[in-house]
């Protein structure tokens, strides 16, 4: 291995005197990671100087890391030296022309998901001209945003147009040297969402990077920072349901929280990456690092998130309850099917006096899925009167699949009241048989019982992505039965 | 790869490496594991929460044969005296004097473990191990190379022991800090039901490191009542190891109960490896002071329709820590199974600490498995309700914190066992007299 990297850092500083330098339209680097492609970066993002002794030091530290091996999923191991770590937007011309240049395959399960022609065709990354409907959406809400001051762009634009904020706020929940992963994304992070809403603002409409203009390339690092200022409120929806083709196989994000005082956000997710085909051949490794922080009194911060897609999952949306009277939330549905993996819960930290938190988790695994719910609920010895509520429930089809349950409970507290409740089922028999007896399909009845089993979830999330995720997960489920 | 903490051990080992000479292999094999290995340390998954490197501060030797008054006077002071039970007493690790008379009780053989492997080596070294493995536990690799003495059971099959067994593991350490390594080997015949004790004492606020490890065999519908009391003195360490392995049809319930000890650990792993076993694991830890208990439990689903149920209770006061690790495992093809689990701790103080894990790891689907931890205070109301009845505030709090300690000690089916703890249990709680008054 690291013979083999030494040549692949000798090939990468060869390509540097000959490439790097004299075509800088070149779309992507030779695969490879020092530090000069972290200054490639940087120059070709035009960043300032201390975004990159960030990156770098961020790079320098992750050397000395190790991947982590306590997640209960399996992989082969990732050759860091042999991904392209800068991706320009690729150009139309390497695009499909129209849909009929596209996978039929994923055109059917378009068709189940009821998705739009025009979406259809931006979702599979069809030349963007076609698409002009939503681009015209998009400057409408544009306008609207800026309005109410809320400033939505992408994390490039405001490193250029509001420095200040990005240099204050980044990196100040989760460190750069976090962890492997988020250390990596620190180092090498091509673009991603900034969000900041100003003091007593109410964000006027749902945020999406769905209508974010040339959202749809961030590349396989992305970054995303939402700051909510004193008093203020927004709601963030990451990702759509229609299953995203991606070449890239590895992501690793990091997504940054603020909650100033009395501020909420409401961060929903909905992942449905390539899982890879039924052998677990190919499919997106989703190590995602995402935490919030509830910095000012009466804060609340709450996530929900839909999993189903990502051959692996690896991702801890967490809270920090730093404020008093602070809340932290998390609502969760994952799905495994196939051989899919996913490896996923939350950290609640309780610091201060007051503070509330939920976790409300429910995983479906099928086929020959394996399903993990890891979590930590910690009571700091200052967190008086603290209380949590942790919920897991697992849904088994089929015998080949598996489901764990991994929390983790640290209470320095004598006045906090800590609960953790976990059950494992399989779907039952009866059930399915009286859903028969009605007249109802067996592929209808177990959609109909694991919606049950979800309605909590749905329910916290917005209203068209409720309805959204509900026909997903029936999509992913199919076949599960009979 | 040792490191300096874990020379001590490796030290003691070499002094007198002839020591049980017909094991000298099993010893030699299982040191060298423990060489590899190393102490454990919080690096570990499995230590997180426990720092055992204030066990190689101290240099505990192997503890010197006691003097027999020291038996007798642990037998008078912790017995349950010949008329009620079976006892056996271990002092320092090896039987006491005047055990030329171990009980005899008809379908079952009791005798030493020293003794034992002189005469029928093959029935120790077929079951050494065989359950506790050596591999990735460094303290049984520990207990394998250094074990002194110890108990070897064997209940004929169809036996019904009216008569409960009880060790007693006492610990006269002298002036200097001593180690004590004590092995028992355990099997119940098909269909035989026993009732067996352990006991765990030192003498008061003497500092020793007691570890120990129970192997236990329970042929098909054998059933087995199995109590651990440990009540080591307050300054000593304790790491004990139980694994026990189930035929089909039996029955395990056992009764963890600490008390005692400055530092205590207990790994208990339970195999249920054929079809209708069934396992019941108690347990109740209270430590105040700067006590730390930890307890790791793993149940492994091997085959289908097998059933556990384990609920363990903990009392925290003063700057105690508590760490619960209950981890459930459903193999494939284990359909049918019915695992439930339950962890619940009650903070007396709020410089008091707990760590909780409950783990599930299922592989098969056709299963009912739940758990459940909790921490927190006394329920306000339960106080309010005492109170309106004009119990005293402090009167009131004891009372529900002895019963929710009780939970654990009044289902105990054996009366000797469970008046005596109900004892031991007020004694260790604030407000004893206050509790004693209304136990009457």
């Amino acid at each position: 291995m690291s013979s083999r990297s030494h040549e692949v850092e000798d090939l990468v500083r060869k390509d540097y005197e000959h490439g790097f330098v004299t075509d800088i339209d070149s779309d992507t680097v030779a695969p490879g990671l020092n530090e000069d492609v972290i200054r490639l970066i940087s120059r070709k993002k035009a960043e300032p100087g201390w975004l990159l002794a960030w990156r770098l030091k961020a790079y320098r530290h992750w050397l000395k890391m190790y991947e982590p091996r306590w997640s209960h999923v399996k992989y082969e191991p990732i050759d860091y030296q042999a991904i392209s770590y800068y991706s320009a937007p690729r150009s139309n011309r390497e695009a499909p022309k129209s849909l009929d240049e596209v996978d039929p395959k994923l055109l059917e399960t378009y068709e189940k998901l009821g998705i739009p022609l025009h979406e259809q065709k931006l979702l599979a990354g069809v030349a963007v001209d076609a698409v002009f409907d939503s681009v015209s959406v998009a400057t409408t809400f544009k306008e609207k945003l800026a309005e109410a001051g809320v400033i939505f762009c992408s994390f490039s634009e405001a490193v250029q147009k509001h420095p200040d904020l990005v240099r204050e706020y980044l990196g100040s929940v989760v460190p750069a040297a976090d962890n492997f992963y988020a250390a990596l994304n620190s180092a090498v992070f091509t673009d991603g969402s900034f969000c900041y809403i100003p003091k007593h603002t109410r964000c006027p409409m749902e945020l999406s990077t769905y209508f974010r203009i040339n959202a749809a390339k961030t590349g396989q690092f992305e970054r995303t920072l939402i700051i909510a200022d004193e008093g203020s409120y927004v709601s963030y929806l990451e990702g759509c349901t229609a299953p995203m083709r991606d070449e890239n196989q590895l992501h690793a994000a990091v997504v940054e929280l603020i909650a100033l005082d009395n501020a909420q956000i409401k961060y929903s997710t909905v992942q449905n990456w390539y899982p890879g085909d039924e052998n677990g051949i190919g499919g997106v490794y989703n190590f995602v690092t995402k935490r919030g922080d509830c910095r000012g009194a009466n804060s609340k911060i709450s996530w929900t998130q839909v999993e189903t897609g990502s051959a692996i999952t690896w991702k801890y949306p967490s809270c920090l309850l730093r404020g008093e009277n602070s809340v932290g939330e998390f609502y969760s549905v994952a799905v495994t099917n196939h051989c899919q993996q996913a490896d996923t819960g939350t950290k609640m930290i309780h610091l201060a006096r007051n503070t509330r938190s939920t976790i409300l988790s429910k995983a479906i695994s099928a086929g020959r899925g394996q399903n993990s719910y890891r979590g930590l609920v910690k009571i700091a010895p200052g967190a008086d009167q603290a209380r949590n509520y942790t919920q897991c429930d697992s849904l088994l089809i089929g015998d080949c699949c598996g489901a764990h349950t991994f929390p983790y409970i640290e209470a320095k507290n004598a006045s906090a009241r800590v609960e953790h409740e976990a059950t494992t089922s399989k779907v039952s028999e009866d059930q399915l048989f009286y859903c028969r007896q009605r007249g109802i399909s067996e592929e209808d009845a177990l959609n109909m019982i694991v919606n049950g089993f979800c309605k909590d979830v749905f329910r916290k999330l917005p209203m068209e992505f409720a309805v959204e995720a509900q026909k997903l997960l029936s999509v992913t489920l199919e076949g599960a039965v009979g | 790869m040792t490191e300096p903490a874990a020379q001590a051990f490796l030290e003691e080992f070499e002094r007198d490496p002839g020591r049980l000479d017909w094991l000298a292999p099993e010893r030699r094999a299982a040191i060298e594991i423990y060489r590899k290995l190393g102490l454990p340390n919080p690096r570990q998954e499995s230590w997180k929460y426990t720092d055992v490197r204030l066990l190689t501060r101290r240099r505990f030797r192997a503890a010197s044969l006691a003097p027999a008054a020291a038996a007798s006077a642990a037998a008078s002071g912790h017995g349950y005296g010949s008329e009620d039970c079976h006892e056996i007493v271990f002092v320092n690790g090896r039987l006491s004097a005047g055990n030329e008379a171990l009980p005899a009780p008809s379908g079952a053989r009791i005798r030493s473990l020293a003794e034992a492997a002189g005469t029928e080596p093959a029935r120790v070294t077929e079951q050494l191990g065989r359950h506790a493995a050596d591999d990735g536990r460094a303290f049984v690799a520990l207990n394998t190379a250094l074990m002194s003495d110890g108990a070897v059971i064997d209940i004929a099959p169809g036996t019904d022991s009216q008569k409960p067994l009880h060790l007693l593991h006492h610990c006269a350490p002298g002036n200097a800090p001593a180690a004590v390594y004590t092995r028992n080997l355990v099997t119940v015949g098909a269909n035989a039901r026993a009732t067996l004790i352990e006991t765990y004492t030192g003498v008061a606020g003497s500092e020793y490191f007691m570890n120990t490890v129970t192997e236990i065999e329970l042929g098909p519908g054998a059933a087995l009542e199995y109590y651990r009391v440990q009540q080591e003195s307050l300054a000593a360490f304790h790491v004990g190891s139980l694994a026990v392995r189930q035929e089909r049809a039996s029955r395990f319930h056992s009764f963890s109960i600490d008390l005692g000890g400055l530092l205590v650990r207990n790994d208990v792993d339970v195999r249920l490896a054929a079809g209708g076993a069934d396992a019941r694991l108690d347990g109740l830890y209270i430590a105040v002071d700067r006590q730390h208990v930890d307890n790791h439990t793993r149940i492994d689903h091997e085959q289908p329709q097998t059933r556990s149920v384990e609920n363990y209770r903990g009392i925290l006061d003063g700057r105690a820590r508590a760490v619960f690790n209950g981890k459930v495992v459903v193999h494939k093809n284990a359909q049918k199974t019915d695992a439930q689990q339950s962890n619940a701790n009650l903070l007396l103080s709020s410089n008091a600490e707990v760590d909780t894990k409950p783990e599930l790891e299922i592989y098969a689907d056709d299963v009912k498995c739940g758990h459940g931890a909790t921490v927190g205070r006394l329920d306000e109301d339960m106080l309010f309700y005492l109170r309106t009845r004009a119990i005293p505030e402090a009167t009131a709090r004891n009372l529900l914190t002895f019963a929710f300690a009780d939970e654990i000690i009044r289902p105990m089916p054996c009366r000797m066992v469970r008046d005596r703890l109900e004892h031991s249990v007020a004694r260790t709680l604030p407000g004893a007299a206050v509790i004693g008054e209304f136990m009457q």
